[in-house]
This record gives C-alpha cells, sequence and structure tokens, in this order.
C-alpha cells in the first residue's frame, strides 16, 4: 500500500470532497467534517481504507465559540499503521452526531463516557445510562462550565 | 483515671481500682491483636503490601492477619482514593464491622482528598465515617504506617473499653 504519507494523502484525496478542511498533524490525518457527514466519512474510512480500528471519540468544549463542541473521533488501520482525526462542530444547543455504533461496535462504552462526560447525543447508541458516573449525576463535568468544586455526594456527610 | 460508676452508687476506692485493672487487661490484650480489613481502591495499595510483607512486617505490631470480611475484623483501613461512587459501599463496609472498631485513614486520598479536588473524588473518608488515625503521605513511607499501628495501639491501650454496659 506504500509509506503511511502515501496512503494518507490517498484518503484526504479521497475524502476532499466531504471535509470542510484537512491537515497534516504529528503524522496523523486531521478531518474537518460536517455533523451531517460523519457516518459517511467513517463508513468510507473503514470499507475502502481500511481503519478497521476505532480508537476513541472525545469532545472539546470551546465556551467563547460558535459551535461550541468539538467531537473528535480517533481511527486506525491495523493494516497500514495509520491514524486519522475526525473533529465534527456541534452547537450547545443541539449537540447531537450519528453513532458509529452500527460501524464500530466498540464505539458503544466510549460514547458512552462521551455522553456523561461532555453531555454528546449519539443518535442511534441506544444505551447512554451513566458508566463513570452514577444515576442522578447532574450535568456533565468535563464542561467548562461546570464549577471545579461541585460535589454531588451519594451518602450525606456526617457532622 | 477515675471510675464511672453505676448510678445511686458512691464511688470506691477498690471500684475504681478494679475498673482500671480492668481496662488496662483489655486494652492491652485488643491493641494486639488488631485484625485489619484492608479497603484497597488505588496505588496505595503498593505501600500496604510492602508494610505487610516480610521486610516491614506488620506482624511484629500484631496487626498481621487481613482478613477479607469486615464481620471479622476490628481496624478498618482505607487505603487510596474513595470516590463518591464508592461511598455507599465504603459506609457499609464500616456499618457491618462488629464494635470495637477503629479506622486508619492511609495516604492522602483517604484523609483528605489530596490533589483530588473535583466532581469524582470524595475529601477524605471522615466526611462519612469517624477516621481514628490519619497516615499522611503519597504514599505514605512503611515506616510512618508501623508509627501510625503503634500511636493507634497506645490510644487502644489508654481508652476505656466498657463490656458489660456503658458503666462498667
Amino acid at each position: 500500500m506504500g509509506t503511511a504519507e502515501e496512503v494518507l494523502e490517498q484518503v484526504r484525496g479521497a475524502l476532499a470532497p466531504l471535509a470542510l478542511g484537512s491537515t497534516l498533524a504529528h503524522g496523523i490525518l486531521v478531518l474537518e467534517v460536517a455533523a451531517a457527514d460523519l457516518a459517511k466519512v467513517a463508513q468510507t474510512l473503514k470499507t475502502r481504507f481500511g481503519f478497521d480500528m476505532f480508537l476513541d471519540v472525545t469532545a472539546v468544549d470551546w465556551p467563547q465559540l460558535e459551535p461550541r463542541f468539538e467531537v473528535v473521533h480517533h481511527f486506525y488501520s491495523t493494516r497500514d499503521h495509520v491514524r486519522v482525526r475526525v473533529k465534527t462542530r456541534v452547537p450547545a444547543t443541539d449537540p447531537t452526531v450519528d453513532s458509529l455504533v452500527p460501524l464500530y461496535n466498540s464505539a458503544r462504552y466510549m460514547e458512552r463516557e462521551c455522553h456523561e462526560m461532555y453531555g454528546i447525543d449519539f443518535r442511534g447508541n441506544d444505551d447512554l445510562r451513566p458508566l463513570l458516573l452514577y444515576e442522578g449525576f447532574v450535568g456533565h463535568p468535563l464542561r467548562k462550565d461546570y464549577p471545579k468544586q461541585k460535589e454531588q455526594p451519594l451518602v450525606p456527610y456526617r457532622k | 483515671m477515675t471510675a464511672r460508676t453505676p448510678a445511686g452508687r458512691p464511688p470506691s476506692a477498690a471500684f475504681e481500682y478494679l475498673t482500671t485493672k480492668k481496662d488496662e487487661f483489655v486494652g492491652w490484650a485488643r491493641k494486639f491483636s488488631l485484625f485489619p480489613y484492608p479497603f484497597v481502591t488505588a496505588c496505595c495499595a503498593m505501600e500496604f503490601m510492602s508494610v505487610s510483607s516480610t521486610l516491614y512486617d506488620t506482624d511484629r505490631f500484631g496487626a498481621a492477619l487481613p482478613r477479607f470480611t469486615p464481620r471479622q475484623s476490628d481496624l478498618l483501613m482505607v487505603v487510596g482514593t474513595v470516590t463518591h461512587k464508592q461511598a455507599p459501599i465504603l459506609k457499609k463496609v464500616y456499618e457491618q464491622m462488629c464494635e470495637p472498631k477503629w479506622v486508619i485513614a492511609f495516604g492522602v486520598c483517604a484523609s483528605s482528598g489530596g490533589f483530588y479536588q473535583n466532581y469524582a473524588a470524595l475529601a477524605g473518608i471522615d466526611k462519612i465515617i469517624p477516621v481514628d488515625l490519619y497516615i499522611p503521605g503519597c504514599p505514605p513511607r512503611p515506616e510512618m504506617v508501623i508509627d501510625g499501628i503503634m500511636k493507634l495501639q497506645d490510644s487502644i491501650a489508654r481508652a476505656r473499653h466498657p463490656i458489660v454496659n456503658k458503666e462498667f
């Protein structure tokens, strides 16, 4: 298949019509795509370029920017040993992206974690219960507007 | 030490002598038969293993045999960070232990939360259960743990040990 750079250039060329922007950073191809195109981009990466491993999904909270949230997916190709990072911007009023569980089963838990920590909704993931947090926790602790010292104890404090 | 006598009975020297000797004896017996229950949640576990294995050997202080059920133990060692999600479990473990019981907060996370001051961590286990002894350090050296155990033994030896009821 050629070197990592050649593979990534092929990916970049093929996905150029869907991407809002693309850069190479530290040997990783970074693609910025619209939320509506995310599933299609992931589908192409998996079926056409052999990105068979879903590494991670997380989010970045930019309180001053609009759209506020950046949902970041990482994919890895075990055949070519290259990585692709896909960034999607979603607004705070409707922080929804398509779930990638139909493509990658391993996305299920990572989307659950991203959902509880940042409040991103993954359309199509039917199990977004708290994973690391507990039932009854209010808010999303990794959002920048969550108070740093705020506690939600399950056991009443003794005095 | 003054003896507390049953209500309505005048204190006598003989009674005082008896209860003092009884507390001394029971305290001596109890301080050398601590059965620790390790509630181990985080990296302090490595120091706990170190302090209980042959080099430092808490066996020398009568705190040798970890019991893996709280119902058979009288010393709860909370070793490591406790999160809000774990707090109900710790509370339940504490409530399952029979009297008399003592609690050691092992390491700075169990003592005060340490550098975890956030949504997830409980800032000190003394917010939910009473603590008899705090051992600071991240993690504490085995010598500090031994020092802590000896201090706890001293306080057990000096304490009153009611057996029949609160008066005796």
